[in-house]
Formats: C-alpha cells, structure tokens, sequence
C-alpha cells in the first residue's frame, strides 16, 4: 500500500487480543472503531456504528465475511463496509494489515 | 439497434413490476427499461405491511425484488425520485430530481393514495394513512413514545391497523361511520362475532360515529364527533378508503375518471400509454385487491410481448383479513338480494359462522368466519360459475348429511388442472404439479418457483394439501421447511442427524449436513448451539460465539449500546444488606437508571460495558440471567408467610424452584411464579409454569404468556406437595428443551401440540423420572457467567477497548 501525507498507519493490536470469530474496539481521533477477526485470520476494521440506528457493530454476532448488527440484526460486509440487501447503507471500512511475523495488526487511516 | 424499444414504468409497486416479471419471461431483451418510483425501497409487498406492523415478518422479509434482481434484468432504477411531468407529444417524461428520459411505451402504475377525510385539523403531525413503509414506520415509533391511538374507519384495513398498533402496546379505539364493522365485506351476523373477538383481543369500538374534528395545536391531541362527544388521541391512523393516484396523469391530458380510463388491453386512449393496478379504471371499476391486478398485470404483459390474447375482463374479488386469531373470508356478492337463496351455519359458542349465497343453480358468494378453510374452494367455485345444485350443504358443512363424506384429498384430487389456487398470482392447480415434479418438496420451494402464495398467503392450505397430493404419492413424506434459508433441513431433521452421526459442534453440523452457508447465520448458528447443548449437556463445550450479543456479555445490550445488570433476587426476596450493596455499586458507577423489573428485581440500567465486570465483582451475586433464553424470574406473592389468605409457602417455594433451575439454557426465555392461593397475586397463570396453592396441594400451570399475545395457562396436574411440584416442574422444563423449536415460547408450544399430548407424556411416572434426570445432568454443569468472567482475564479483555498507540512512521 502506498503511503502519503494524509494516511497514518497505526498499530493497534497484537494479533492474540482479538479472539476468532470476535472484535474488540479501539477509539482513534475520537472515532470509535471495531476490529474484527474472521475464522479465515483476516482482520477487517469499520466505524463502530450501524447505518441503521448507531448499534455499535462490535457487539453483533460475525457469519462468515459479515456483521450482524447486536439491534436490529442488519447485516453488514466486513470488508467493505456495504448493508446487505434489503436494508441499504453503508459503514466506513479501514485498511488493515497483519504483520506475519510479529502478529501485529495496523490500520490505516 | 433500433428495434429495442424504450419502456418506462411509473410506480415501483406491486402491479407495474408484476407486468415486468411477466414481461420479461415472454419476450426477455425486447424492451429497455427504466423505472420510476417514488418510494426510496424496492419492490416490496404491500400487502405485508399488516404482518410487519402485528410484529410477524420484519421490513426486510417483504422485499419482494431486492436491488440485484433490477440489475440482473438490466432495468435502470430511479428511486425515491417520482415523475413529475409526462410529454405526451415528446413522448418523454421528467423527475422531481430533473432526469428526463423519452419513451416509446409508457406504464403508468402510480396505485393509489390514502384517502386522509379532509377535517378540520387532518394536518396535524400524528394523522397519518397505513400505506406505505413510511407509514408503518411512524406508527412503530410513535408507539415507543405514545399510548393512544384512535383508527377511522373499522374495514380491512384499519383492522389490521389496529391489531399491528395492539402488538405496540398502544390502547386502540377503531371508530366506524357504520353501526357493524367491515361492513364491505361481512354481513351482519359474521361482523358482530368479529367485534367481540377483537374486543376480547382488546380494541375498543365505536360505531355509528362521524368524526367532525381533530384537535390539539401542533401534534393530534384528540378527535371530535359529529354528536359532541370526544377522544383523546395521540396518534390518527386513516383508513377510510383509497384515492386512484391519477394527478399525474391528470395534468398530462390523460383522460381519467375515478382512475385512469382503459380499455381490456390496459390503454389509455393515448397511444403507447397504459396504466395498470389500482390506478386504472376498468370498465368503470377501480381494484384495490392485489388479484385482480396481477390479472392485468398478465394481460398487458402479453400485449406488450405481442402475444394474443382475450383481454382483461374485470374480476371477482375475495378477502381475507390478516389479524391474528380471528379468521374472516368473504368472496363475491355475498348479500342476500332478490333473487338470491343463503345457507347458514351459525355457532355462537364455537364461534364460527359460515354462509353461502346462491343464484340459479350458480354459487355467487360467500362468508366465512372462524374457520375458513374451505374459502379457496369455494372461491374457486364462485369463479368457475359451474352449477352446484345438489352440493350446497356439502359446500357449506363440508359434507352432506345422509351421504358419504367427501375427503379433503378427494377434493383436491376432483378440482380441473386449470383451475387457480393462488388468486393473487394465477398459479392453477397444474403448475403447483409441474412445480413438485421439478423437484419442490416445500410450500416456500413452491412459493419460490410459482409465486403461489406469497401475496396473501390465503391460498397456502390449499398448497399445502396439493403439495401432500403430488409429492406424498412419489415421496412418501411429508415436507418440512428448514429452520432458515442456509438449509433446508427442520429441527427434525437436524437433531436426527446430531444423535445419529455423533455431530459435537456447529460447524461439523453444517458441514455434515451441508449447509449452504458456511457459518451459518443468526438464526441458525444460536439453535445449533443451543440443540447440540440440550442433546450433549456433558460433552458439548458452549460456542459463545454462536450466541447473541446478551448471552455473550451477560447483560442486557440496551438501544445506546449500554447495558444492564439484574442481579439474581430469589424468589423476589432480598436483605436490607443487599439492596445497600445494590445501592452503593449503582451509586459508584454512576449507574443513571435503577428500575423494578416486571419480575420484582433490580435493574441498573445504562451501564458501559467496560464498567460491567467491576460491577459484577463489587455486587458479588450471582447473575440474574435477565439477558438470555434461559430460566428468568420465580415471582412468587406473599403465601401464608404474612397474608391473611395464603394457604402455602409461596416464597419458599418459589425460592426452591428458582435455585433449582436457574442458569437452565432453554429454547426461549422462561419465566415462573408461585401464588400462595387461588387469588393468585403473583399472576402465575400468564407464565411458562406457575404454580398456586390450594387448600392442600398444589395446581400447575403451563404455557401461559403475558407479552405480545396474552395467553392463559392451562392446568397440567395438581399435586400434594413441594417435592411433587419440583418433578413435575422438571419434567415438564425438560420435555420442553427437548421438544420446541428453537426459539418457541412454552405458550406458542402448548398452542401447536396441544396441552393434551405434554399431560399425556408426563403422565407416566417414569418417564417424569427420566427427563428428571435429563435435566439434573444438565443443571449439573452450570456456572455462574459472572463469577468466571472476574476471575478470567482472558474473558475479561473483551470488555475494555484497545489503548490507542502511536502512528508508525514510515
Ligand atoms: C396495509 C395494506 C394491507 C393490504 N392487504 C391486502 C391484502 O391482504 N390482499 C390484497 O389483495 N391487497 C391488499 N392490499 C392492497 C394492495 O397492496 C394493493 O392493491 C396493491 O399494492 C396495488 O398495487 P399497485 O401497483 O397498483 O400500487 P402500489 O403497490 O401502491 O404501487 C404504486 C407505486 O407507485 C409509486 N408512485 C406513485 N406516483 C408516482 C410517480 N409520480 N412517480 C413514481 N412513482 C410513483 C407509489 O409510491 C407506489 O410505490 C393492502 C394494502 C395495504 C396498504
Ligand atoms: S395469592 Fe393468596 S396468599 Fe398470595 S398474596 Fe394473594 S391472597 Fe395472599
Ligand atoms: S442499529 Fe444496527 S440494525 Fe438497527
């Protein structure tokens, strides 16, 4: 990826904090962000807030590459961001990246 | 190329895309096509307001056509962007967000408006039509707020308003201009039976009333009648009827009536424009039924592939209508005229009321109330005008006294080929039989292919029956719908395949059983974990991420994503010192809302997740599990401990039963009381199980509800003493684990299997001692989620954010 002056790459986690299939939250200028971890390995980032009423993502239960939303159980795309159909919307979604060696996990912003 | 024409269809709703599904089958790629609606959804069904307002199906079930299916067909969609101005010289038409686009061949499906009675004060925030989504949306957050609520016009419609707003929680008053409701549709006999039902569901009527008035300044505060009298109101559902929306058309120069004016091939007199659905006027008849529309639907679609076809000549109608518990069926002209001889069945007791009316030989129409199975028959018979002469008690009592009775099967095997089951769609009784032949083996696999019974679901017995007829023969089962769309197996099936193959986790179950999903979704993955628990209890380890937010966190999630702790108060019984160590924690945490639960415990409500185990450790009780699918409360009342009346110990019973079963996983949440005699204080016969003392024993109580649907409990045994209550208590919690579905609540159970079949298992005394021990086995290796999340760092992270660390330069 490349860098620029507007991005940051900031190290948020160590790979074994974020349990399989679970999420934990970090606050980054004062937006909340939830970090997911998929029963695949990969590691994906949203803004902890569901399009729909505000649920905070990170408490919903994760199927597969989705998030269901703890509330109203809208169901949102981890790596984009996109509300599944039929509801529409969309969360922002932040670049991650996994050090393979030292398992920590970044993400850009 | 040139040859492609250019359609546009106006109105995103049921009709317009109905003629494009039809459409786009006969003469796929002939036309490209744009469409406009004026809502900001998809196409959705309409008709399913109803169910999503009663709290049956949610807003996204009734997408009938999601966003993929327009682009699939190459349809170019504009939504929430209604047509402003049509062209008809230009042949082009304009948007509110100003796309201007040409056509060759124009559709206009623009359905009708809420008719809103022009009073003084109809402008007023909080009066409002059940129409659209909007509509149904302002009544689901009005009642969050607001308890009153006033329904003008007692037909179909504001009836399925009404209910939908009960299911709010909101007190309703439906208010008639008639002296008996749904006057449209029933006659006298069958609408009075219908109002005592709905009285006993709770709504309030008045009838023979004109409203003169809505009053209050900004928002509705309350409705004036024509004789003086007044209700307070805080919300004003219209449903006084229909408007064919023809504005546009109107300021077009397309000539309209009450609607716009076709002929039986849907034109208008302009050539290259049509219009279809309710805001076409057909042989100077407006519909405002999806069936008949479907019906145009079909023709125009034929006309515009270039097919021959007979045209469209009117419809005979039938209604249903949707509310829980009460069955209403009315079909063609089913008032006695002149000329006309009735048949009637009438049973005030069993509350049933059948009618049939008669006309030269030819069945015309026809009322059911309380049962109506037999409505597609007979509606089917209306319309096939065949003689029935000689069958009239037989269609009325379903068979004829003095002869053989005639089997459900028999008839389903008699009725022609052609004939259609499913009015709203057209599906005849052949197609349902080509479909079982391609392979469907469930009324939603046939939904699916032949759309029979998607729309008003009236025709789905009738489904049902083909689909045993068809595929019963062939193979030799009878076909289940799966617990979720990511497979098509039932509970049934499901456990079977658990015992059998030893399945010990969710994911060996979906991939065994093969699961078109891969992990499932959040239907099926919490039911696979809670039925490999029930089935396992030694040896399956819980899958806690398999489990909804509450049950993950042990507490309640709140709509702010805050949460809230409910300790475990015993049988409603608690200290001094308790409720100070209570008092000091919620006063540590800044805890902003302390509040009696319906179950007589304490809830602190808004606390941040991150605060939840500190609170935990520092309250030291165990958790209440006010959060989950499990044992809730034991409310008991006061029993002979104090009160003048009681006969027995209600709290120590009570206690005893709530230590006994607490932490049980079950599938839904249960809840338990004990009253110490039969004045019942603790209103024990609205919960799962509850127990009342009687002089000398004991009475138990199972399948009882006091939420959306209030349902009393039915009396399972009584028994002599507190050890008695505690087996039977048992047994009965387990048969429960073990037979409901997932997610069933015991009073929706005992409603499907019948209160008879659970005192007829539980009868045998060893079969009480096994699920006894079923049940200890299980209880065995609970633990307090409380207690393990304090003394387990690894739990506890989940519960604090990530500190936030520096950006990495690069
Ligand atoms: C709560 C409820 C329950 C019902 N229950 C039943 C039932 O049980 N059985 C039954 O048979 N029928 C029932 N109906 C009636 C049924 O839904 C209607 O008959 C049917 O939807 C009409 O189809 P339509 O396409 O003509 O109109 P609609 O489905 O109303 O579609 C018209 C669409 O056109 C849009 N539109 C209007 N003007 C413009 C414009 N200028 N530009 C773009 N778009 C525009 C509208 O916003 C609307 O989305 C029910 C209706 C409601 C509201
Ligand atoms: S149910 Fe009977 S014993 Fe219990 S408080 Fe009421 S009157 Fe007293
Ligand atoms: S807030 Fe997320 S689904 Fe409602």
């Amino acid at each position: 990826m490349e860098t620029n002056t507007t991005t940051n790459r900031i190290r948020i986690a160590d790979l074994n904090e974020i349990d399989r299939r679970g999420a934990r939250t970090v606050r980054i200028h004062n937006i909340e962000i939830a970090v997911f971890r998929l029963s695949d390995g990969s590691v994906h980032a949203l803004e902890n807030r569901c399009p729909h009423k505000g649920g905070r993502l990170s408490e919903g239960m994760i199927c597969g590459s989705a998030i269901h939303c703890p509330l109203h159980d809208w169901k949102v795309d981890l790596s984009t961001g996109q509300v599944q159909e039929p509801d529409t919307g969309c969360v922002t979604a932040y670049p991650t990246e996994i050090d393979s060696e030292s398992g920590e996990v970044y993400i850009v912003i | 190329m040139n040859n492609i024409q250019k359609l546009v269809l106006i109105g995103n709703g049921m009709a317009g895309i109905r003629t494009l599904e039809h459409l786009l089958k006969l003469a796929p790629g002939s036309y490209e096509i744009t469409v406009f609606g004026a809502e900001p959804h998809p196409n959705y069904n309409r008709i399913m307001l109803s169910s999503v307002l009663a709290g049956g199906a949610g807003l996204q079930d009734i997408v009938i056509n999601d966003w993929s299916w327009y682009e699939d067909n190459n349809i170019r969609l504009y939504t929430d962007d209604p047509v402003t101005a049509i062209d008809t010289e230009k042949q082009q038409v304009t948007s509110r967000s100003g796309v201007c686009i040409s056509y060759d061949l124009l559709l206009l499906a623009t359905g009708s408006k809420a008719f809103i009675l022009p009073l003084p004060g109809a402008d007023k925030e909080g009066v409002i039509g059940f129409r659209d989504i909007r509509d149904c949306e302002t009544m689901m957050e009005t009642a969050k707020t607001h308890k009153k609520a006033a329904v003008i016009g007692g037909g179909l419609l504001g009836l399925e308003a009404a209910r939908g707003l009960l299911n709010l929680g909101m007190d309703v008053t439906v208010i008639h201009i008639n002296g008996y409701i749904m006057d449209r549709q029933l006659d006298e006999a069958a609408s009075l039976m219908l109002r005592r039902e709905l009285e006993e569901q709770g709504m309030t009527f008045l009838v023979n009333k004109r409203t003169a008035a809505i009053t209050g300044r900004r928002r509705v505060e309350g409705l004036k009648f024509a004789d003086g009298s007044e209700l307070e109101a805080d919300l004003i559902v219209m449903a006084v009827g229909i408007k064919p929306d023809i504005e546009l058309a109107l300021s077009a120069g397309i000539p309209v009536n009450r609607g716009i004016i076709v002929n039986d091939y849907m034109e208008t007199n302009i050539p290259g424009i049509y219009a279809v659905g309710e805001c076409a006027e057909h042989r100077g008849i407006t519909y405002g039924l999806v069936a008949p529309l479907y019906e145009q639907g079909g023709v125009l679609a034929q006309r515009l592939a270039g097919m021959e076809t007979p045209g469209y000549s009117g419809s005979v109608t039938s209604t249903r209508l949707k509310v829980s518990g009460v069955d209403v069926f009315s079909a063609g002209d089913y008032k006695d005229e002149p000329g006309t001889r009735s048949l009637r069945y009438q049973d005030d007791i069993g509350g049933v009321y059948k009618k049939i009316v008669i006309k030269e030989e030819k069945l015309i129409g026809a009322v059911l109330f309380g049962d109506t199975s037999d409505g597609a028959m007979l509606f089917s018979l209306i319309k096939s005008g065949e003689s029935v002469v000689g069958r009239e008690k037989e269609l009325l009592l379903g068979f004829n006294p003095g002869q053989p009775e005639a089997s459900g099967a028999m008839m389903l095997e008699q009725m022609p080929d052609d004939e259609i089951v499913c009015g709203c769609n057209g599906v005849s009784k052949g197609d349902i039989g080509e479909a079982v032949a391609a392979g469907c083996r469930s009324v939603g696999e046939i939904k699916a292919c032949t759309k029979a019974s998607a729309s008003c679901g009236g025709c789905k017995p009738l489904v049902e029956g083909l689909l045993q007829l068809y595929a019963g023969a062939e193979a030799g089962e009878t076909m289940k719908e799966g617990i979720c769309s990511c497979t098509t197996l039932d509970r049934e099936a499901i456990i079977d395949g658990i015992r059998e193959m030893g399945l010990k986790s969710v994911k060996e179950v979906m991939n065994v059983l093969g699961w078109n999903e891969p992990e499932g979704c959040t239907k099926c993955r919490p039911a696979l974990n809670y039925y490999l628990g029930m089935l396992w209890p030694l040896d399956y380890e819980d899958e806690k991420e398999s489990r909804f937010t509450n049950e993950r966190y042990h507490a309640n999630i709140q709509k702010d994503g805050t949460y809230s702790v409910v300790p475990r108060i015993y049988g409603g019984v608690t200290s001094p010192a308790d409720l100070k160590k209570i008092a000091a924690v919620a006063e540590k945490y800044n805890v902003p809302l302390v509040k009696f639960t319906g179950g007589q415990r304490l809830d602190l409500l808004g606390v941040k997740k991150e605060d939840l185990p500190g609170i935990w450790a520092e309250l030291d009780m165990p958790s209440g599990y006010a959060y989950g699918k499990t044992l809730r409360t034991v409310k008991t009342c006061v029993g002979n401990t104090f009160c003048r009346f009681g006969t027995q110990d209600a709290m120590g019973m009570g206690i005893r039963l709530e230590k006994a079963f607490e932490r049980l996983n079950a599938p839904s949440k249960v809840k338990l009381a004990v009253s110490g005699c039969p004045r019942n204080c603790a209103e024990a016969t609205i919960k799962d199980l509850g127990v009342v003392a009687i002089d000398g024993g004991w009475g138990i109580y199972v399948g009882g509800n006091g939420g959306i649907k209030v349902r009393a409990a039915e009396l399972l045994c009584t028994v002599k003493t507190e050890d008695e209550v505690m087996e039977w208590t048992g047994a009965y919690l387990q048969y429960y684990r073990e037979q409901a579905n997932w997610n069933e609540r015991t009073a929706h159970w005992v409603e499907r299997v019948g209160v008879e079949s659970i005192k007829q298992a539980l009868a045998n005394a060893e079969t009480r001692k096994q699920l006894v021990t079923r049940i200890e086995e299980t209880l065995s290796t609970t633990t307090d989620p409380w207690h393990e999340i304090i003394h387990n760092e690894e739990l506890r992270k989940n519960f604090v954010q990530l500190p936030e660390l520096k950006p990495v330069l690069e």
